[in-house]
């Protein structure tokens, strides 16, 4: 797996290539973009490392995650991605933070980091977009949106924790 | 909500290191954790410099444009109820198109767009409409090809191999969208309002 990578950066300078794009001034271009939205979401990502290193460090996180344990027990979600589970709807730069963190503590490649990279890529920051979205229009009734959305971002959850088991453990 | 959140965290942190004597550790972890989203950050800029450039050669060389024709059918299937060629459509097109990308800056202008076109076929105008509804539903678990942040992330923490959550993280949100529209389908038929 581990060409994959190369080959998707390959093809797509390719293909710019083909097409006549001037592929190195384009690409310095985009990563000037890059750099700008590293830059943005910095605070963002230390405000919430901060938040979540004091909680994890006062014992205030495993106080959280021995609560929830019943739950995650039943849908065999590893109890370090649980912080992501409940960031992720609400917050994507603070999930961000929270993913640093978790694959700063059990690593990147550890189940736990593979199972919370596949959620952060695969679900998205749902109560934000809804408000935003719905908020923009002026629509008040909102009807069935919210049950949806968080039944696919269950499912995203328990599909990771299912998918990741069998691919990589 | 976020700024409660936030707030609460940090709260019941200080709280909890009180009562167990923690203080002094709490003090340390502070600028500890501060040290590690410096760290973070220089090695996210990396990862982040290197797959926004070459997803400004793709949308340049009309690649982006390509994955919308592909997009297209499969969107007109399932919203089977809005006219086929309208703004509507074209919006929601390319606000996939983006996500599926991971351009969040592109997406988010796209969706509100979206947004705004399916208002205009709106008749009760604080009502969502159905169209509406699944939008947001496919919004919650976008198919990510490249997850830009998530792989920078992962190299700037020292993985082997940042690319290999790239498959699954595919195959997971197939199955979570397929799920929500599912859901979403059977739900509007509870929920009253209009198309």
């Amino acid at each position: 797996m581990s060409y994959i990578i190369p080959l998707i950066i390959l093809f797509i300078l390719t293909y710019g290539y083909i097409k006549g794009v001037k592929v190195y001034e384009v690409f310095v271009e985009g990563a000037k973009e890059g750099l700008q939205i590293t830059y943005r979401i910095f605070p963002y990502i230390a405000a919430m490392l901060l938040a979540v290193g004091m909680l994890r460090k006062s014992g205030g996180l495993d106080f959280i995650l021995y609560i929830l344990s019943p739950v995650t027990n039943i849908m065999g979600i590893p109890k370090e991605v649980m912080p992501l589970v409940i960031m992720k709807p609400l917050s994507g730069s603070g999930a961000l933070g929270v993913l640093a963190d978790i694959l700063k503590r059990e690593g990147a490649d550890s189940f736990a980091g593979i199972v919370a990279s596949t959620i952060m890529s695969s679900t998205e920051t749902i109560f934000y977009t809804i408000t935003i979205y719905f908020g923009s229009i002026g629509i008040k009734n909102i009807r069935h949106t919210l049950a949806a959305a968080l039944i696919a971002d269950l499912a995203g959850v328990i599909g990771a924790v299912i998918i990741c088991t069998i691919l990589f453990k | 909500m976020i700024n409660k959140i936030w707030f609460f965290m940090i709260a019941m942190a200080v709280a909890f290191a009180a009562t167990s004597g923690k203080l002094a550790l709490l003090n340390d972890e502070i600028f500890n954790s501060l040290k590690t989203s410096v760290e973070l950050a220089l090695g996210l800029i990396g990862g982040m410099v290197l797959w926004c450039g070459v997803l400004k050669v793709a949308e340049k060389s009309g690649l982006v444009d390509k994955l919308s024709l592909l997009i297209r059918p499969v969107l007109r299937l399932i919203f089977n109820e809005l006219p086929s060629k309208g703004n509507a459509m074209g919006a929601m097109v390319m606000n996939m198109t983006s996500n599926m990308l991971g351009l969040g800056n592109a997406a988010t202008p796209m969706g509100l767009k979206a947004m705004d076109e399916l208002q205009k076929l709106n008749t009760k105008k604080d009502v969502a409409t159905n169209a509406m509804c699944l939008f947001l539903v496919i919004n919650a678990a976008p198919p990510q090809f490249i997850p830009a942040t998530v792989l920078s992330l992962r190299s700037s923490m020292g993985s082997a191999n940042p690319g290999i959550i790239i498959l699954p993280a595919l195959i997971n949100s197939m199955l979570a969208l397929t799920t929500g529209i599912i859901a979403c389908k059977l739900l509007e038929r509870t929920t009253g309002g209009s198309r």
